[in-house]
């Protein structure tokens, strides 16, 4: 009981810093999905040089741990006079990386779009661009939803890796916390149960957002 | 036929292109790249009038599909001319050679052309009446009410008005080529190009889309028709075209191709279909028209 009531008690100072995480979460998916849906035309592009590019970044981004990244971002591009504040560091950086799986969850979803749909198009007299942005590209959104909110889900988890850039986000306030009081059992289980809460309704969410695009199907 | 020519077709070539690439071992192995040059089209002539309907027939494999794709620019050509309403479609002549166009020209002129697939290819994420509305939004540019309203009338046309808020894996296989030819005709094309339409259907589903097409024809709309269904080809056909391995081997009106052939393959075809009449050659007296032949 005692132990149950500590953990409880952590549980505000730990929540004075979930905003953070849901500010680095949203930015960096905005910034993937854009960023993702662009490398993903770009691998499927006519043009070699665009797929070429688009494929070494997302072996880049997918061969390298996303905690490396994050540090060479805060503390490498700082030797070369880029200096970037530990949140926006943090966007940045989950944003790039998330880029490169997301751009496969559009490629594939794109690709599962078939031909047939783009010949409609084509025959009806849309532009090949019109044809991708007004007909291929909303179905193949749908296909993908399941997969970006998955991802969603697990980049909120990974902005705990932004405590090693100086974001105080909630394991960097469990960190300090525990450095004060040395409860570490109950700091780590509270913080462990404040991404827990945060991350089963947004699972609940994503299904329910593909259950209403699906309703074609 | 002396109206106006809608389509005109003019000795095209066309070939297919397969590659095969040798695996990493193979070619370690020295093997090299496999290339394969089909000839699908060996100079194909087509003349389609206003108001005609002109059916295609061919076995597998003749090439008559890919003509038809030809028509739009569904699939490129190699040589030779295709012009609708007089113009080239996907092409620009630059000093006697073919060349590409701008993607949104070629995009306009296609609005000449409707087209109903094998299969249906209707844009599954929109209802039926949305799939009608889609193309004269987002191509014709009309407001939704003006789209609304035409799109209403075509599902009438073709039958589907109770069924126009279905989306397409709520519909039948007849039902969607239904709202495939609605969708096509509501762009109000000069001619209708029909790519096996009813190749894809449960038996059952074949007599309505059949019947859609028939009404439509019976309007004056202009129309060329790739199918296999024979008695159809015989109702409906203006004129009647046979295909074999890339060349047309026989043109005429249904009762000289019926009644009358005079290529092998033809006979075959009917042959196979139960409708052949006597075989190439055979017909000793004159029989009204198909004797003159």
């Amino acid at each position: 009981m005692e132990f149950i009531q500590s953990v409880i008690g952590y549980f505000p100072r730990l929540l004075a810093a979930s905003p953070i995480v849901v500010q680095l979460a949203l930015g960096a998916m905005a910034l993937a999905l854009v960023l993702g849906l662009l490398l993903a035309l770009a691998r499927i592009s006519k043009i070699k040089a665009l797929r070429v590019i688009a494929l070494i970044y997302v072996e880049i981004m997918r061969g390298t741990p996303l905690l490396v990244q994050l540090v060479y971002i805060f503390f490498v591009l700082p030797a070369i006079g880029i200096d970037i504040d530990p949140v926006p560091a943090g966007i940045l950086g989950l944003g790039l990386n998330y880029a490169a799986y997301l751009s496969e969850v559009f490629r594939s979803a794109i690709l599962s779009v078939e031909a047939g749909q783009t010949e409609a198009a084509l025959s009806l007299g849309y532009t090949p661009s019109k044809a991708l942005w007004r007909i291929v590209l909303p179905q193949s959104f749908v296909v993908s939803l399941g997969p970006i909110g998955n991802y969603f889900i697990a980049m909120v988890k990974d902005t705990a890796l932004t405590s090693v850039i100086a974001v105080t986000e909630i394991l960097k306030t469990a960190n300090v916390i525990n450095a004060q009081t040395f409860e570490t059992t109950a700091v780590y289980t509270a913080a462990a149960l404040l991404y827990l809460l945060i991350s089963l309704p947004l699972s609940r969410i994503v299904s329910a957002l593909e259950k209403r695009a699906r309703v074609h199907v | 036929m002396s109206s106006e020519l809608i389509v005109s077709v003019r000795q095209v070539h066309k070939t297919f292109t397969v590659r095969r690439d040798p695996s990493w071992w193979q070619r370690l192995r020295g093997q090299k790249r496999e290339v394969n040059i089909i000839e699908v089209l060996k100079g194909v002539d087509l003349d389609v009038h206003k108001g005609e309907t002109v059916v295609i027939l061919g076995s597998s494999g003749s090439g008559k599909s890919t003509l038809l794709r030809c028509l739009n620019k569904l699939e490129t050509i190699d040589d030779g001319r295709i012009l609708v309403n007089g113009h080239l479609v996907g092409y620009e002549e630059r000093a006697g050679q073919l060349v590409d166009e701008k993607a949104s020209v070629t995009a306009k002129k296609r609005t000449d052309l409707g087209m109903v697939f094998q299969q249906f290819n209707l844009f599954l994420n929109k209802t039926a009446l949305g799939n009608v509305m889609a193309p004269l939004q987002d191509v014709k540019k009309m407001s939704r009410e003006e789209a609304r309203g035409i799109a209403l009338e075509n599902l009438q046309k073709v039958g589907l008005i109770d069924r126009k808020d279905n989306y397409p894996s709520k519909l039948s296989g007849g039902q969607k080529q239904r709202v495939a030819i609605a969708r096509a005709l509501a762009m109000n094309p000069s001619v209708m190009l029909f790519d096996e339409p009813t190749s894809a259907l449960d038996p059952e589903l074949v007599e309505e889309v059949l019947a859609v097409i028939k009404a439509i024809a019976a309007q004056g709309t202009t129309m060329v028709i790739v199918t296999h269904e024979m008695q159809f080809a015989r109702d409906i056909a203006d004129k009647i075209v046979v295909m074999d391995q890339g060349v047309i081997v026989e043109e005429g009106t249904p009762d000289q191709v019926f009644f009358n052939p005079k290529h092998a393959k033809t006979y075959a075809l009917l042959k196979r279909s139960g409708l052949a009449v006597r075989p190439p050659g055979t017909l000793g007296e004159q029989i009204g028209e198909a004797g003159k032949l």
